[in-house]
């Protein structure tokens, strides 16, 4: 498997690390309650299919990236810069 | 039927012409006491102990595939309880022991062969965990050995003791740890299922769970529904989707976890050696290939195959610890799909649905637990009641934040197990 970062182009899948499900990008505010962190912290929709993960660039540019990734072909369709995924949220 | 040896040198001098097949097909009925999702080995076992332990024999196992074509095929055999968590060390110590008995119990050669564990250790530190760890497990009545460095010489002199980096200063020895022939498993709950009057139904893929007034009522299956007061959900890196049908979402991630074989050699191991430290571990089977496996791809996947870094990466392992491995040749890789939790340890619970049960979060851990697993859940379903060796594989202790099992210590998030 190779990523695509933004910034590097084409690289192993050695240089980058799993974080997980792309739900770091809407963290709950701290005042939330319980059932929200919860969901946040330990509850996954694990689907078998296409999902948005974050990867980071360890290796490399030390990038956070949100890969689009499916879970039973391992087909990559596409890799952003978290920062900029963040930003059109308007979590950043 | 029942297997004896006379059975087979009766079978033997007449042409095997009085073999039965070892389980029935039946087609599924409109309604059962209880249904179990998913036909691998905790699903059979369950299957198994609700109807020899509680009576309940109109039950069905409803599989979407072949029995046993998950994970009890996947795995790399190995039978232990050498847990050091409380929650987790009674639970496996309770699998153990169902384990011993497995065979006569079941009429069934499961090749249960307590060959011994060894678990390496490469530190001062190291030595003084797995000095605490074994006399944890004596004090529950289980055995452990602390092996120095001149004692697992003697049972395994071709590891390289002076690795540079992990040279061994010795070993945990659990002498009635070992292996079993893993579809063998499976195949003997279900003919022990089977004939307690257990139907098992497969190429039946669930399809939806219907739910009444906040009570299960039953199932929608490709082979039409079906009613039953009580639904278990065993279906480990699938628990998330079949959770979905009941609008639920798990504490469980699904990674792919590879495992490998050499092809067959003269007897080189007779043990089961782990090196913790390069996330590897070996064992011979009877066939004479050499088994090993390694950590977790590190990536969520449904995919069973893995990637080659992760490949190259157990391989390595393989070659610092015995680098006499290093001229066979791999005969296969494969991979199953680990239903990951939070802190590494499993669930077996009700859930907020009356009727509605779960097991799962196996994590690459799930072989051994088949016994027990089945046992507990059984006892769950029929009794209402946890098992008092399951009562910490509780659901909610990750939203409480109570009772977590981080057995490696490594923290309760996802993806640090």
């Amino acid at each position: 498997m190779r990523l695509t970062c933004p910034l590097c182009g084409a690289r192993d899948r050695r240089e980058f690390t799993y974080q997980g499900e792309a739900v770091a990008l809407s963290r709950p505010d701290p005042d939330a309650g319980p059932e929200a962190w919860n969901t946040y912290l330990h509850l996954r929709e694990n689907p078998a299919g296409w999902r948005d993960e974050l990867w980071y660039h360890e290796q490399g540019c030390a990038a956070w990236l949100v890969v689009t990734r499916h879970t039973t072909t391992h087909e990559v369709r596409k890799v952003q810069l978290a920062r900029d995924v963040a930003k059109a949220e308007g979590t950043a | 039927m029942r297997f004896s040896a006379l059975k087979i040198l009766k079978e033997g001098l007449t042409g095997n012409r009085g073999w039965a097949p070892h389980w029935r097909d039946p087609a599924p009925k409109p309604e059962y006491d209880a249904l179990i999702i998913g036909g691998g080995g905790h699903g059979l076992s369950t299957a198994y102990y609700l109807a020899s332990q509680h009576g309940m024999s109109n039950i069905a196992v409803l599989e979407k595939g072949y029995l046993g074509g998950g994970n009890i095929g996947r795995n790399t055999t190995i039978v232990r309880a050498n847990y050091g968590l409380p929650g987790n060390s009674e639970f496996y110590s309770h699998s153990l022991k169902l384990w011993e008995r497995l065979e006569e119990e079941l009429n069934y050669n499961v090749m249960h062969s307590q060959r011994g564990i060894v678990n390496l250790f490469h530190s001062d530190g190291a030595r003084d965990a797995a000095a605490r760890r074994g006399n944890a497990m004596i004090n529950q009545g289980d055995d452990a050995i602390l092996l120095d460095r001149a004692g697992v010489r003697r049972m395994l002199p071709f590891l390289d003791f002076d690795n540079a980096r992990f040279p061994i200063y010795g070993g945990l020895y659990h002498p009635r740890g070992g292996t079993a022939r893993h579809d063998a498993v499976a195949w003997g709950y279900a003919r022990g299922a089977d004939q307690r009057g257990v139907d098992l139904i497969q190429n039946c893929e669930v399809t939806g769970i219907d739910i009444e007034n906040g009570a299960v009522t039953g199932v929608q299956t490709t082979r039409g529904p079906i009613r039953a007061k009580k639904v278990a959900m065993i279906t480990a890196g699938r628990s998330g989707q079949v959770a979905a049908m009941a609008g639920m979402r798990l504490p469980i991630e699904s990674h792919v976890l590879q495992a490998f074989v050499t092809e067959g050699l003269k007897p080189v191991l007779d043990t089961v050696v782990t090196f913790g430290m390069g996330h590897f571990y070996i064992s011979q089977s009877d066939k004479g290939g050499l088994v090993f496996g390694g950590d977790i791809d590190m990536y969520a996947s449904y995919a069973q195959r893995g990637n080659l870094p992760t490949a190259e990466h157990v391989i390595e392992a393989g070659m610092a610890l015995m680098p006499m491995i290093g001229r066979a040749k791999l005969l296969r890789s494969w991979g199953g799909i680990m239903d990951m939790s939070p802190d590494g340890s499993p669930i077996i619970d009700r859930t907020h649905i009356d009727g509605l049960f779960l097991n799962t979060g196996w994590c690459y851990g799930g072989f051994k637990a088949v016994p027990a697993s089945g046992h507990c859940m059984a006892h769950l379903m029929a009794t209402g009641r946890p098992h008092e060796a399951a009562a910490r594989f509780r659901l909610d202790r990750f939203e409480t934040g109570q009772g977590l099992m981080d057995e490696e210590a490594t923290g309760s998030q996802h993806n640090l197990h």
